[in-house]
């Protein structure tokens, strides 16, 4: 039987479990004098016991079976095989196998000429139908042992509910493992790679070279293909644009939240608020061609009419519209936490007769200040991750600079640059896209562990 | 005052009297209609402030309905009622504290030392430096126990230099007795006193602007009675300098620390008298109904 076969006759046996052991827990129940009220949980529980026991050791071991068996009869097949054949390297070995499995599942065994590979194909068959035949059994007869088990535990008091409870909580259990394993999984992936490039580029070379030229030869005659790999300029790059930006989204994030939550009466703030939170919808790819079509030139132009020498795909231009961008996550969070400082501050401030601003400035901002801080650094974990506004206003070219005017470049768009178009994946030039990744994961992930260490030490404060 | 008791039909009385919870809320709204100015006396020579006529409105809702009080220099004057009788909203008129309520409306003549507190060119944050106010819930801001005294000279700018201003703190914190427990912490966090700490910190931080009145919103009912009493101690030392009008809920605090008392009911000033003759012989029938405990 194949799998899905499987699949929907074991979910059809839980239903019909289902209703078996809510029936059983009934005529258990009605044997006694005082009716259900001798039952510890409702019907409906043991008849999801029953369920729950049919089916979740079948399944797990139709899992577990279905990971290795193609294996262990791959295996198998090459055993069986002449031994010269088995001699092979692994690849041919790999090829032969292949040709065996295609030639099983064709069912066009007798037409092949090559008896040994017939005999193979035929072996595999077998080996295959009988791993099915196996399977299928195992499955089905652990089901049922699992009902007939569960059947045989309905009792009027058995703690049906607490089982179900339990089986509940290690689904969401696993739900959640799901995510952070799928986490250490990418770090992990982005990491053994990283280290592979730093097999041919030494660590030192990429965290303090200043020169960033990732063109590597295909060629040795080939010109234009030094293969620098420098990490610095790019990593300024990042902090230049992310510094415009902050520098931008900050000040006027706050000021919005101040105004938000201080100032503004109901109307506007139900107006203003969700208008503000718009800025962070706004598809990035937008932003990007706004960047490099509206503002770039605009700031170069307002840059010639004062003699300034600005180039047309500035760092500030990327830098600015990102700043616009990010506005909503200072904004946002700040206005929750200083919604959040207690009424009694202000009040108390307002007691002392001070004005609104004095109260703003001394009271109540320090008191949100580490919810701030929070949010100005989630701000900046978006500002260093973002890509698309950079590749398209910013360059590629990577200038080691700290004047916000020249085209810089950042991380992230070298990560495209480099992942773009046909690559070979050992190359230095695209293994070198990892370590970056590696770095700007590491960046983020500090700025993160630092922004949640403040937002809790924040929440302890009023608690 | 006969006429006034001799109005209230004996019918209420009785229900209020009875056990059944139901009348009696009836009864309650029989009242607002027939309570009409206040009994006792609620005026004195050379008040240190004055109302005449106050209403305040929350919107549309009246919550307050014609006060006409004086408040006596270096008294204490208790005000005691139900929950919701308007007298926490009272002594926010004074300080003008209701003004940070956008939908809060006042109207009526409030003076401070004859002086109209309501004025359009009085300035209500200069006012409530003249006339502090320690809250129900202890509130320290989320600084030192220095920062938090020296808030308020620092806003008006009380002193020219650090010298003065320790001195400042010092002189606050001895006057709410409090400096002896915390010299040694002045620069920890005023969040991590406690409670009744707190509490005498923030009055610390009231009369460090040297105010002329001193209003207190039920300052120890979120206080243990070890705390209470050094507080109820602490205002009968206070009382020398400063004057000082306490919302309480508790009848013994109003009767142990009070010089007058004043009850309101439902947004009106029932009856204003020498704390002893309200405790011993009220004039009014809801005034001798609230502190026998038939309601409230």
């Amino acid at each position: 039987m194949p799998i899905n076969t499987i699949l929907i006759t074991l979910v059809a046996l839980l239903i019909f479990g289902y209703f078996l052991g809510r029936k059983r827990s009934l005529a258990v129940a009605g044997s006694t004098a005082k009716g259900y009220s001798d039952l510890h949980s409702l019907p409906s529980y043991y008849g999801y016991m029953v369920a729950v026991w049919a089916g979740i050791p079948a399944l797990i071991i139709l899992l577990i079976w279905s990971a290795f068996s193609s294996s262990i009869v791959t295996s198998m097949t090459i055993s069986g095989l002449p031994e010269q054949m088995q001699a092979q390297s692994k690849q041919q070995l790999g090829l032969v196998m292949n040709e065996i499995k295609n030639l099983a599942n064709s069912g066009l065994i007798a037409n092949e000429t090559d008896p040994i590979k017939q005999a193979a194909a035929e072996h595999y068959q077998k080996l295959t139908h009988i791993n099915t035949m196996a399977k299928t059994v195992v499955v089905f007869v652990i089901a049922l042992i699992g009902l007939v088990l569960a059947m045989r535990l309905i009792k009027p008091e058995t703690r049906a509910r607490n089982i179900v409870e339990g089986v509940i909580r290690w689904t969401m259990i696993i739900c959640a493992s799901i995510a952070i394993l799928t986490t250490v999984g990418i770090v992990m992936s982005v990491l053994f790679e990283s280290l592979l490039f730093f097999t041919s580029v030494s660590p030192i070379e990429f965290l303090f070279g200043t020169k960033w030229s990732p063109q590597t030869s295909i060629r040795t005659d080939q010109v234009g293909s030094s293969g620098s790999f420098g990490a610095i300029p790019l990593f300024v790059g990042t902090m230049l644009i992310s510094a415009v930006a902050l520098c931008i989204a900050v000040p006027v994030g706050l000021m919005s939240a101040i105004y938000l939550s201080e100032y503004a009466n109901k109307n506007i703030r139900a107006f203003a608020k969700p208008t503000l939170e718009i800025l962070a919808g706004i598809p990035t790819v937008v932003y990007g061609f706004f960047a490099a079509l509206s503002v770039a030139p605009f700031i170069r132009n307002l840059g010639e009419s004062i003699g300034l020498d600005v180039a047309s795909e500035s760092a500030l231009a990327a830098g600015l519209v990102m700043g616009i961008m990010i506005i909503p996550f200072v904004s946002s969070l700040s206005d929750d936490v200083i919604s959040a400082v207690p009424q009694a501050m202000r009040d108390g401030s307002f007691g002392m007769g001070a004005t609104k601003s004095e109260t703003i400035r001394q009271v109540i901002i320090p008191a949100a200040l580490p919810g701030i801080v929070g949010g100005i650094l989630l701000a900046a974990s978006r500002a260093i991750g973002e890509t698309m506004i950079v590749v398209m206003a910013a360059g590629l070219s990577a200038n080691l600079t700290i004047n916000p005017l020249e085209a810089v470049t950042t991380v992230t768009v070298q990560i495209v640059t480099l992942l773009t178009g046909d690559q070979e994946f050992d190359s230095p030039k695209t293994l070198a896209a990892f370590a970056l990744g590696l770095g700007l994961f590491v960046t983020t992930l500090v700025l993160n562990i630092v922004a949640l260490h403040i937002i809790r030490k924040y929440r302890e404060q009023y608690e | 005052m006969n006429e006034i008791l001799e109005t209230l039909p004996g019918t209420t009385t009785q229900s209020l009297q009875s056990d059944e919870p139901k009348p009696e809320a009836k009864t309650r709204d029989e009242f607002d209609v027939e309570i009409d100015g206040t009994v006792g006396q609620p005026f004195v020579d050379n008040p240190k402030m004055s109302s005449r006529n106050c209403d305040v409105f929350y919107a549309e809702k009246q919550a307050i309905f014609d006060v006409n009080v004086d408040i006596g220099r270096n008294e204490i004057i208790a005000m005691i009622g139900p929950s919701g009788c308007g007298k926490s909203t009272y002594l926010r008129v004074l300080n003008r504290m209701n003004d940070t309520i956008p939908i809060c409306r006042t109207t009526g003549t409030h003076t401070l030392d004859g002086e109209d507190i309501y004025a359009k060119d009085q300035d209500p944050v200069l006012l409530r430096a003249r006339v502090g106010m320690v809250f129900q819930k202890p509130n320290p801001f989320p600084k030192s126990i220095y920062d938090n005294v020296a808030y308020g000279p620092r806003l008006h700018g009380l002193t020219s230099n650090r010298s003065e201003l320790d001195d400042l703190v010092e002189a606050s914190l001895t006057k709410a007795g409090l400096f002896k427990e915390v010299k040694d912490d002045l620069q920890k966090p005023g969040t991590g006193l406690s409670g009744g700490q707190q509490q005498r910190l923030c009055i610390a931080r009231a009369i460090a602007v040297d105010p002329e009145v001193i209003l207190m919103d039920e300052p120890t009912s979120a206080l243990d009675p070890i705390a209470t009493a050094i507080i109820e101690e602490l205002m009968d030392d206070l009382k020398e300098s400063y004057t000082i009008a306490i919302v309480t809920h508790s009848m013994q605090q109003a009767a142990r620390v009070s010089q007058r008392t004043a009850y309101f009911h439902l947004g009106r000033l029932v009856e204003v008298n020498d704390t002893d003759k309200v405790f011993t012989n009220p004039e009014h029938q809801l005034t001798e109904n609230y502190i026998t405990g038939r309601f409230g």
